[in-house]
């Protein structure tokens, strides 16, 4: 270990930071073994026996997409793009997470599925499920081995730790305490997670304010530095591409991110769904996502604003890690170098912890949403369809342990070429947009047929496929799919996204009107016209899940307002 | 949290983790008082405090969601 951190580090570490990261460590394997004993049954280990509270799988919903990924990734994006990057907490998760929680989860609900893809199986079929869940499948792995490869390259940038070293023994903790708990080790940790992240980053907002001297102090400072480029507002330099460092023009922002790609991944994206399906009851389960928005708006102050800081305090420059020379820092490395600015042992220890419980959370994450949708969506009904419970849950079990060798061996993969990390993150994305557009008709449209799910949901992502290699490939595709020339990686995202649910959506309409319908006695519970949605009569208006999803947007709309 | 299965609450180890955390960070801020560290703001002796306030919190949680009487 001593040799390990000889090299040249962002930070050093004393005795009281190892000592709390090992006390990390040893408490999740603790409630990893103490837990087994409750996951015994199918119900217990993918979906946590349905008995979560509205706050438990709240946290855990809004913590499964805050991993340290997120965290290092977003502030870099603070730093390189300025507030902009706040869009994707607010326009692009607070609507969506507020739809999800009143219109969507009562289908998801009433129909007692086990997945997002066990949902398609009973609206259109075994096509687009299995479509839908070998997708799935396969990015899950691929993700957990980019989370596994990205945090080992951290802990070797900020503290010099060898990189095997990182893979093994956190993989190997994530696969004793999913294994042995299934869903309730994983929302257990995120939920442990969510606090230490906010516990140890609170601080570098907080000492930074100081030091700046408060909000308008920053702003300054970041105008003497960096003359005539905006940093600080949220849409008034939309107004054209080439208003803001990003490229992007505000339609991109409204209809791309908040229409489609936010929807597509808060809506239909099973690892962060997964939380919401493990509550106790429909009314938990419409005001999980809706307590996650609350907490969800107000991560930019531990994410974007230590990026914005960054530019503010820090003596040198952050350059794109493509552009990396020996000595220099890249955009992603600002939140360590702000915890190492104003962080000294023991509050060093604490932050270090929260980024590897980020890592670790993601990875339990993705591998606990594998070993589900493996189990219910592709061995279940394709491979063996008559078996007892609990050859189902032993079969979850071994998918959790082969499911973190394989994200090994896709760690090891991604070391050895390192671009593919980008590739794999925008693979991901192709999946989730027209995803979003089959779910979505589907739940509101009786008419959509079992053909036109799945045709609609080939076209979509072969479509988005298809724009993302024309990009890449060539540049002159940029202005063609993202309006611009002047689009950087994001805006592209944002328009891939946009056309790729549209293609779907057009593609699933055309195929329904020349095929023929399901007939309604097999679409009850399913769709918006033939589903009888419990009221909540008898529940106060400060316990009506409508009425805190209106505050949430409320506040949403305020805080556009200020951030102008 | 369980009603079915008698589960410590996750509130309870959530708590034990900020008591543990707190303690360890304000021991090392006191320890720390007549020579900080070398970092910005170091004479404002932010482990003391945040690990006061993490004390506070761990031990508030850790009473309220003590496990009684429960497997």
């Amino acid at each position: 270990m001593i040799a390990m951190m000889a090299a040249p580090t962002l930070v050093h570490l004393s005795a009281v930071d190892l000592v709390i990261i090992a006390f990390y460590f040893l408490l999740v394997l603790a409630i990893g073994f103490y837990l087994k004993r409750f996951a015994k049954t199918g119900e217990d280990f993918f979906l946590a026996g349905r008995e979560m509270t509205a706050w438990v799988a709240g946290l855990a919903f809004v913590s499964a997409n805050l991993g340290s990924l997120e965290l290092l990734g977003w502030a870099g994006s603070a730093y390189q793009y300025g507030i902009l990057a706040a869009h994707w907490y607010w326009i692009g998760a607070i609507p969506a997470m507020v739809f999800l929680g009143i219109v969507m989860m009562p289908f998801y609900y009433i129909s007692k599925t086990h997945s997002v893809p066990g949902y398609l199986q009973l609206r259109y079929g075994s096509e687009a499920s299995g479509l839908s869940a070998i997708t799935f499948a396969v990015m899950t792995i691929l993700m957990s081995g980019v989370n596994m490869y990205a945090m080992a390259v951290v802990m070797k940038v900020v503290l010099g730790w060898d990189i095997n070293f990182s893979i093994w023994v956190s993989s190997l903790t994530v696969g004793v305490y999913v294994a042995a708990g299934g869903l309730f080790s994983a929302i257990f940790n995120e939920v442990l997670q969510f606090f230490l992240i906010w516990f140890g980053a609170l601080l570098i907002p907080i000492l930074g304010m100081i030091e700046t001297g408060g909000w308008h102090g920053m702003v300054a400072r970041i105008h003497q530095d960096f003359p005539g480029q905006e940093f600080t507002h949220m849409w008034a330099p939309m107004r054209s591409f080439a208003d803001n460092p990003m490229g992007i023009h505000w339609t991109g922002i409204v209809f791309g991110l908040g229409a489609v790609q936010a929807m597509g991944y808060w809506t239909t994206d099973f690892l962060v769904v997964q939380r919401v399906l493990s509550a106790k009851d429909m009314r938990s389960a419409k005001m999980a996502p809706i307590i996650g928005s609350f907490f969800k708006m107000a991560v930019p102050l531990i994410v974007i604003l230590p990026g914005l800081l960054g530019r503010a305090v820090l003596p040198m420059h952050l350059v794109p890690a493509s552009d990396l020379q020996p000595g220099q820092h890249s955009f992603n490395e600002v939140l360590p170098l702000m915890l190492g600015r104003y962080c000294g042992p023991g509050l060093l220890g604490l932050g270090i912890t929260a980024l590897v419980a980020g890592f670790m959370a993601g990875m339990a994450g993705n591998v606990s949403a594998f070993a589900t949708v493996w189990t219910y969506d592709i061995y279940r009904p394709f491979i063996r369809k008559t078996a007892t419970d609990q050859h189902y849950v032993a079969m979850g079990r071994w998918c959790t342990l082969i499911g973190l060798i394989v994200s090994i061996g896709t760690a090891y993969l991604v070391m050895n070429f390192a671009s593919i990390m980008d590739y794999v993150q925008a693979l991901f994305g192709f999946f989730i947009a027209p995803l979003f557009g089959t779910v979505l008709l589907g739940m509101l449209w009786k008419r959509v047929t079992r053909a036109a799910g799945f045709w609609g949901l080939l076209a979509g992502t072969l479509s988005s496929v298809g724009m993302f290699t024309l990009m890449k490939l060539d540049r002159s595709w940029v202005s063609v799919f993202a309006l611009s020339p002047r689009a950087q990686g994001l805006a592209q995202d944002m328009y891939q996204a946009l056309w790729s649910c549209v293609t779907c959506v057009v593609v699933t309409v055309l195929v329904t009107l020349v095929t023929k319908p399901k007939p309604d006695r097999e679409l009850k519970g399913l769709v918006y016209a033939l589903t009888e949605v419990p009221r909540e009569e008898h529940a106060s208006w400060l316990h009506k899940p409508v009425v805190w999803g209106a505050v949430a947007l409320v506040v949403l709309v305020v805080l556009q307002i200020i951030f102008w | 949290m369980s009603e079915d299965h008698h589960i410590i609450p996750i509130w309870f180890f959530v708590g034990f983790l900020l008591l543990v955390y707190g303690f360890l960070i304000l021991v090392s801020g006191l320890a720390e008082w007549s020579h900080p560290p070398n970092t910005v703001l170091a004479e404002l002796h932010a482990p003391v405090w945040w690990g006061g306030l993490l004390v506070v919190l761990g031990l508030i949680y850790c009473l309220k969601y003590y496990p009684r009487g429960e497997s």
